[in-house]
């Protein structure tokens, strides 16, 4: 393996870029592939599903023997609110594999000891997300009701193609919510991308019920749709 | 994850920072001579998933692992070969091989390794 693949390999991962190491296993060359790369005959297809599926396999085509391998970030789950539901949630996104992290400005509701395994925010979304920018790999979960807090994450999670994107509130409160993200210029089809009433419908009652419904639904985001499921809208 | 004869640094990074392909780097940007072996297919109930790494310095120092350590002696010992001449080798490890007596998976299962020299 060429110095510059590995190099160029390794880039991509630290910036949290899918990447995939394409080696020809006859001759020992390599290549590496972003999403949406050409390929020569043959490979187009399994490549694309490959990127889709995060499987890493070997391919025959032309009577010569590919192994692709794909290289995607872990999945990100940024919950917005330290409210008793992501008290709940952030021991079961733990133990799912997902790497969680909370934002709340509000510092009444941002005592670390609520929190004591997981990543926190004390700061507003806006300078936190400028830091730890969101992308396709990641959740967002809006859970604080408040506009000034919510709001802001949920555009951003938009449109960075985040793979799912959820918010709680009351339908009334959603409505209130979709005419406000409108005013920002974002479309209906956009906005659309919106879980709310958020979660899994299970009649989720208590916070770790709610908490339950969001992470399935967070893992049905992921696992039937994909991380690039955001970006059907695009070029 | 296995771990040879790492340096302190190497076995009590982040796991992240530790990942074998950013050890690759690392080692080979510090002049070592490097050989990546990857797991490109398995059948049954194999150890490792495909894509698995272990990476192999020309000192036998390595990291990462192919199988859980049941065929890691074998597949350290070709990479000394591949490092020294930078042909890549495909290997085949599983109970049904005829050395399964001495690197068989115990599981039952059969793996494919490819090793390649870096560089």
């Amino acid at each position: 393996m060429d110095l510059g693949s590995l190099k160029a390999l390794n880039a991509a991962r630290h910036a949290r870029r899918a990447v995939m190491l394409l080696t020809d296993l006859g001759e020992g060359r390599e290549r590496v592939i972003a999403p949406g790369d050409a390929v020569e005959g043959g490979l187009d297809s399994a490549v694309g599903d490959a990127f889709r599926s995060g499987k890493s396999r070997v391919v025959e085509t032309g009577g010569r023997k590919f192994f692709l391998n794909v290289h995607l970030p872990p999945p990100r789950l940024v919950v917005i609110g330290a409210v008793h539901v992501s008290q709940a949630l952030a021991p079961m996104a733990e133990i799912a594999g997902y790497d969680m992290e909370i934002i709340d400005p509000r510092t009444a509701f941002a005592t670390q000891e609520r929190f004591p395994d997981v990543r926190f925010h004390a700061e507003w979304p806006e300078d936190v997300l400028k830091a730890r920018p969101l992308d396709a790999f990641t959740a967002v979960a809006a859970l604080t009701h408040d506009p000034k807090i919510d709001d802001y994450p949920l555009r951003e999670a938009i449109l960075a193609d985040c793979f799912y994107v959820g918010a709680l509130g009351s339908r009334k409160t959603h409505a209130a919510r979709v005419s406000r993200l409108k005013a920002t210029g974002l479309s209906d089809a956009q906005i659309g991308r919106i879980h709310a009433p958020i979660g899994l419908d299970i009649g989720a009652a208590s916070p770790a019920e709610i908490a339950v419904a969001v992470l399935g639904e967070v893992i049905s985001a992921l696992r039937k749709h994909g991380p690039e499921q955001g970006k059907t809208g695009k070029a | 994850m296995l771990y040879g004869r790492t340096t302190m640094q190497d076995t009590f990074s982040p796991d992240d920072i530790s990942a074998p392909v950013d050890v690759a780097q690392r080692w080979t940007e510090a002049g070592r001579t490097v050989a990546i072996a990857t797991v490109i297919e398995t059948w049954g109930s194999a150890p490792r998933p495909v894509g698995s790494h272990l990476v192999i310095d020309g000192e036998g120092n390595f990291h990462g692992s192919v199988s859980g350590g049941c065929v890691e002696g074998s597949v350290i010992a070709e990479a000394t070969e591949v490092i020294a001449d930078g042909k890549p080798r495909l290997l085949e490890f599983g109970v049904a091989d005829e050395t399964a007596w001495r690197v068989g998976l115990s599981c039952g299962g059969r793996i494919s390794v490819y090793v390649e020299r870096v560089g």
